[in-house]
């Protein structure tokens, strides 16, 4: 028994030793997708870890399992001392707006999430129907059919907004494109539902769709595959997933949540706090291009995306945002 | 045939299975690499070491005691309500509407309003597949489950196209004033002088949890209704024979059990979250189909049961806080907890059984001859 007292004795003591450690490390708040989703929530991650292994320090983290959890882990996480604390996804804004101000010295980084009038959060937004305008016009132009897919996670705003993008860009570059979207399910399990990403894939090929893009989460997996095996092309979204299939992936689009995780560890106690959407000028979103694509971008492609890009950036170019209009001018969801 | 002595039923075989579930966790604890003893200690205190645990356990507790009681009340009619996580959902919704429809005076008007919507809603999503059950012979397992989807589906066309507030990008309703706000345990006992964490979610809702169990125990024992339900339960055909109504019962008990679905709102919706979100029920109606089984379908069984599982939710989430174990892994726990105590219960069972039928002949042939 007084073995056992003293083993026990000593777990608590190197418990409490690991907490007290533990006091200034950053902690990061993945959501319900799991940090190992492909894409969103393993960007912060990947970020995260980039930065562990370059300073030689650690973080904390949690993958939520229950709507309950939010403002728990928020809570936890900014009373045991944790600065910055790093939330992903827009869902995070309701239990910040009301954890935020308990504790005024802690810094937030809430990523997607734009709309809260906190002081100490660093709120980041993307501006992804900007990266969905390139890749739809990216599609089109490699449609040889003339139409184009779109897989949706859930039927809820930020996919919208990311299909409405894309719908966009696939119009400019051909006014004739026949766009068919489709949405993965209304449960969460449809952020990770590759076998009926795979089924929505094979249905939107038989409606002539030669080229899919995947803006699903880890359902894109599902998407990809189908699309290599079928001999279309498909396009990834939040990582740059054009070496899943080399080849066979048109492009990506990119959102540089790795980033944005990076810099906010990086400044660490100094985040500077405040509202910023990062978009094609600051490389926030984006098309990928390397060595697994670029046999599939031609020249005339590239050019004209780039000169789109820049179009954009100069204001010649205006993307409609579903965020900002509640409806979408290019597709009826 | 022999028995063993209820108690042991009761007690003895749970709590043989529960350390049949730990002893299978530690070692795949152990496998992973991390020391069971101080995940167990992390899981103990976390849980139930605080006022804070305990609001968490309990708040969970409360959704899980609904739901427990929704899949007792049909079984007990030897129906298998499934379609508790839709019935949730459903009244989720009710009390939404109502608590965003009217401009309520003071929260218990409102507590008591949206009980009774989250009881119309929930019910009224059961009756469907009751009916179909009743008079056409669909199988209550299969309606129920695809009404779950089509709740799901329901309340993301709802929430993304008609309640979203505008200019909002989550799809959730609007948060509900603060006129319908009920107390928590926190504000409950803060006047008697009792301590309780401020930042816990458990609240008043507990205490409509523990009516319910109260209810449900006169109605299935002590009323001609329950009687009539535990009657068709046993023998369908014996109850007709005794002018028992299948289409009746079969309704009854499944709006009954929706109702007590739909009543989990007043915990998540009202309670904790305040407005409604997306994913508000978060598997809590399968959850309850564990802890009716475990509870052995009676209103203080699965209070236990209740509590067992929300001790799991609070232990699951400060072990994903503070130590490395994936929460793919806590999720293996509580699995194992409901594949022992639920779909093992027979291996217990039935060795216990034979024990104490060998030892009560043993004893008895002593001392008679």
């Amino acid at each position: 028994m007084t073995r056992l007292q003293n083993i026990l004795g000593a777990t608590t003591a190197a418990l409490a030793l690991g907490a007290g450690a533990a006091l200034a490390e950053p902690a990061i708040i993945f959501d319900l997708g799991g940090k190992f989703d492909k894409s969103f929530n393993e960007a912060a991650f990947a970020g995260a870890t980039r930065w562990a292994e370059e300073t030689g320090e650690s973080f904390r983290e949690i993958e939520l399992q229950s709507e309950a959890q939010r403002e728990q882990a928020l809570r936890r996480f900014a009373e045991s001392g944790a600065n910055p604390v790093i939330t992903m996804g827009f869902a995070m804004a309701d239990p910040l707006s009301s954890v935020a101000p308990d504790y005024p010295d802690t810094k937030f980084l809430a990523v997607d999430v734009t709309w809260l009038d906190t002081p100490n959060i660093r709120q980041v937004g993307f501006a992804e129907h900007e990266g969905s305008y390139l890749v739809g016009m990216l599609a089109a132009l490699a449609s040889e059919t003339g139409t184009v897919g779109f897989v949706g996670g859930m039927d809820i705003p930020l996919i919208r907004h990311f299909g409405c993008g894309y719908a966009q860009g696939a119009l400019a570059a051909d006014p004739d494109v026949k766009i068919v979207a489709n949405m993965t399910g209304t449960t969460p399990a449809a952020w990770n539902d590759p076998v009926k990403g795979s089924e929505l894939t094979k249905a939107q090929i038989s409606q002539g769709a030669d080229v899919v893009f995947a803006a699903a989460g880890g359902t894109g997996v599902g998407v990809l595959q189908t699309a290599a095996d079928e001999g279309i092309l498909s396009i990834g979204v939040d990582s740059n997933q054009n070496h899943l299939h080399s080849g066979k992936v048109l492009t990506s689009m990119l959102k540089r949540v790795d980033v944005a995780v990076y810099d906010a560890l990086k400044a660490g106690e100094n985040l500077e706090t405040g509202v910023f959407v990062l978009g094609l000028a600051d490389d926030g979103v984006g098309y990928a291009l390397d060595e697994h694509n670029e046999a599939l971008i031609t020249p005339e492609m590239k050019a004209a995306v780039d000169e789109a890009r820049q179009q954009i950036i100069d204001g010649e170019i205006s993307v409609a945002s579903y965020y900002e209009n509640d409806s979408c001018p290019a597709y009826n969801f | 045939m022999d028995k063993m002595p209820a108690w042991a039923d009761a007690i003895l075989v749970p709590l043989i299975s529960l350390l049949l579930a730990a002893i299978l966790s530690a070692l795949v604890i152990i496998g992973i690499g991390e020391d069971p003893i101080a995940a167990v200690k992390l899981m103990v205190s976390g849980a139930l070491g605080s006022t804070y645990g305990w609001g968490y356990t309990l708040y969970y507790a409360t959704n899980f005691i609904f739901t427990g009681l929704a899949v007792a009340v049909a079984f007990h009619a030897s129906l298998f309500n499934i379609g508790g996580e839709g019935q949730a959902t459903l009244g989720g919704l009710g009390v939404a509407i109502i608590c965003l429809a009217l401009p309520w005076p003071h929260w218990s008007l409102a507590l008591l309003a949206a009980i009774g919507f989250s009881a119309l809603f929930g019910a009224m999503w059961a009756l469907i597949p009751a009916y179909l059950q009743a008079k056409r012979g669909s199988h209550i397992v299969i309606t129920t489950i695809m009404f779950n989807f089509i709740a799901a589906a329901l309340l993301n066309y709802v929430l993304v196209n008609v309640m979203r507030p505008v200019g909002s990008m989550d799809p959730a309703s609007a948060r509900f004033s603060e006129a319908v706000h009920i107390p928590t345990l926190h504000e409950l006992l803060a006047p008697i002088g009792i301590e309780f964490s401020k930042a816990a979610p458990a609240n008043v809702s507990l205490l409509v949890a523990l009516l319910a169990c109260f209810l449900v125990w006169l109605l299935i024992w002590r009323t001609r209704l329950g009687y009539q339900i535990r009657a068709f339960g046993k023998s369908e055909s014996a109850a007709k024979y005794a002018g028992i109504n299948p289409v009746r019962i079969t309704v009854i008990a499944m709006l009954i059990s929706g109702g007590l679905a739909g009543l989990m709102a007043i915990n998540n919706v009202m309670g904790e979250a305040e407005r409604l979100v997306l994913n508000a029920t978060e598997g809590a109606g399968f959850i309850g189909i564990a802890v009716a089984l475990m509870g052995r379908n009676h209103p203080f069984g699965i209070l236990l049961a209740a509590i067992l599982f929300g001790f799991l939710y609070q232990g699951g989430a400060e072990l994903a806080l503070w130590t490395s174990i994936p929460r793919e892994l806590i999720v293996v726990i509580q699995a194992l907890v409901i594949l022992f105590t639920g779909a093992l219960d027979n291996m217990v069972r039935i060795p216990l059984e034979k024990l104490f039928v060998r030892f009560r002949r043993s004893s008895a042939g002593g001392s008679s001859r």
